[in-house]
């Protein structure tokens, strides 16, 4: 059997920067298997601007954030595999792939970076009473279609959710002549970035209809029209306030999920909330030498943040290759519900550790609180915190040492 | 003497924090900015109130049916977005693209540029 060092699933940005970053720390037995016909992964699609500001002090849209990762990898010489699918992999890192040039083939490695990113919540799960005529896409699914291929789902549109790649693809459909007719929001806020609200919709005069949702689809072999009512507190359709809307074009932008079907037949324990793997400061899920990063691990909408996470992921596999990753200690993380997640779970060495989080709900006037027993190890004001929005807390060394659990919350 | 000081509430569009920004000016004069984190929330305020201006991001036809995405080199006047598009949405690259290749030239007082290798 074939056998390296290091295994790379996915080469989007996560597994570009996690392979530079264990390629920089010395490991040179590596290779980055890639479902796709090249690199980059969800980046292609996304050509709007604002990425990388904070890494590279400019403004790049997605293709050119990607292609920063991607002239490094070539540069360095990372071994890439592309239009190769990995099919599965096992807790002792026996990782199976297909392509058409190899048929199905085995890899045993020493470690393996999980980097398969997210994927949209299936619209077959949408609940909504009426046919299911053409003319309904997911966001993303829209978003492919009108930016790799040229190609214009309708002129009247209508978009469920206010997640991001919803947000983005109004504007996207208007300024390429399309009408977008509303964004209605189940919830009393918006799932997505306040830029995104402000120059995506505000920009366009769209309007955005919070504490709404579709009740009704018209059309049989093409969409007609929705019909749009208000939700009440328990988000139940209230009687009255429903509104027809015609339209050739529903685009649902409901969320997305990790991809980790491969994290799961390893027998990685999932997180019930992120749906991503439970993972150690160094990224490291609960199997030895399997590590994990960007949308596989837990929902970014900070790409940023992505290659962040995905280098610590790249140096940690890196150290646990050359032996040096030994647990010295064991501290959870806990939350107290207003906060959701955090990201690491656990603290499992001494030194300094950022910890990402999102919160429940839109809290106003909280102080972030960090309590390990009884002492208040950190603590910061933060006048408005929203799920849409990750946050990051840096724990020093110090403070962390001696800490059994720590419990995450939101005080008055 | 009257106070002809106005303040807006705005969102910073820059980059994805989205730091509220409160502006204090009067007609064409920038008086304070606050609650950016950094300087280019504070230019971007300033534009905002004075004459706004946004990148555009879209995608040309190439030559072999396809499609390249391509971006305004600067930013351009919030105003004048759709006769933007309707520039690029009037040409056809010819392949091979390199990433920074000038697409269009002079299109509302800057360039089309690919975001994207193609060909
Ligand atoms: C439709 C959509 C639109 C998005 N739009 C934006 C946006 O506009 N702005 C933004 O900041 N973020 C956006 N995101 C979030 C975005 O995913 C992250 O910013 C970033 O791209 C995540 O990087 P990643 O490497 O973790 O995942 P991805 O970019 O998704 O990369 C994962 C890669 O793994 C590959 N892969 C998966 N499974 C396998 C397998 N079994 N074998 C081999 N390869 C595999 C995939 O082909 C892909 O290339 C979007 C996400 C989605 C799903
Ligand atoms: S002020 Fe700076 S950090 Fe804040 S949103 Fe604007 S660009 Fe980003």
């Amino acid at each position: 059997m074939l056998t390296k060092e290091l295994v790379i699933i996915g080469g989007g940005p996560a597994g570009m920067s996690a392979a530079i970053a264990a390629y920089e720390d010395g490991i040179r037995d590596l290779l980055i298997i890639e479902r796709d016909d090249s690199l980059g992964g969800i980046l292609q699609q996304c050509i709007h601007n604002g990425f990388g500001l904070h890494r590279f002090g400019e403004e790049l849209t997605g293709p050119e954030y990607a292609w920063r990762y991607e002239k490094r990898v070539r540069e360095l010489n990372i071994p890439v595999m592309l239009s190769t699918m990995v099919l599965d992999i096992t807790e002792d890192k026996v990782v199976t792939a297909t392509n058409s040039s190899e048929g199905i083939f085995q890899i045993k490695a020493k470690a393996i970076i999980l980097a398969m990113g997210c994927r949209e919540r299936p619209k077959g799960a949408l609940n909504i009473a009426g046919h299911r005529p053409s003319g309904i896409y997911s966001a993303g699914m829209a978003q492919k279609l009108v930016n790799m291929k040229g190609f214009m789902p309708g002129k009247n549109v209508v978009i469920l959710g206010s997640g991001d790649i919803g947000l983005i693809m109004a504007r996207r459909m208007t300024l390429e002549g399309a009408k977008v007719h509303a964004v209605c929001e189940l919830m009393p806020y918006s799932g997505g970035l306040a830029r995104n609200i402000e120059q995506c919709l505000n920009d366009f005069d769209i309007p955005l209809k919070l504490s709404h949702t579709v009740v009704n689809i018209h059309g049989k072999e093409r969409l007609e029209g929705v019909t749009i009512a208000k939700v009440d507190e328990r988000r139940r359709p209230v009687e009255g306030t429903e509104e027809f809307i015609a339209c050739d074009t529903l685009l649902l932008s409901v969320g997305l999920i990790p991809e980790n079907e491969l994290t799961k037949s390893a027998g990685v324990t999932l997180d019930r909330v992120t749906g991503g793997a439970l993972v150690d400061q160094n990224r490291q899920t609960e199997i030895e030498g399997i590590f994990s990063c960007g949308n596989v691990l837990h929902v970014h909408d900070l790409v940023d943040y992505v290659s962040e996470e995905a280098e610590i992921a790249g140096r940690g596999a890196a150290a646990y290759i050359r032996g040096e990753l030994v647990p010295t200690k064991n501290t959870t993380i806990k939350t107290d519900g207003k906060i959701r997640y955090t990201v690491p779970e656990r603290i499992t060495s001494d030194g300094d550790v950022s910890v990402y989080f999102r919160v429940s709900d839109v809290f106003r006037d909280k102080k972030v609180t960090v309590r390990s027993g009884d002492t208040i190890i950190y603590q910061k004001k933060h006048l408005k915190l929203a799920p849409g929005e990750m946050e990051c807390v840096k724990l020093t060394a110090d403070k962390l040492r001696g800490a059994n659990e720590l419990v995450f919350g939101l005080e008055d | 003497m009257a106070d002809n000081t106005k303040t807006r509430e705005l969102t910073c569009i820059v980059c994805p924090r989205g730091c509220n920004l409160t502006v204090k000016y009067e007609g064409k004069n920038v008086l304070s900015v606050e609650g950016n984190i950094c300087p280019r929330g504070e230019k971007y305020a300033e534009d905002e109130v004075i004459c706004p201006r946004r990148t555009v991001t879209s995608t040309v036809k190439t030559e072999d049916g396809g499609v390249v995405a391509v971006k305004t080199r600067e930013t351009i006047e919030k105003e004048k977005m759709f006769e933007c598009m309707e520039k690029i949405n009037s040409v056809v690259a010819s392949l091979p693209v390199k990433i920074g290749d000038v697409i269009l030239s002079d299109v509302c007082g800057t360039d089309i540029i690919a975001t994207q290798n193609r060909g």
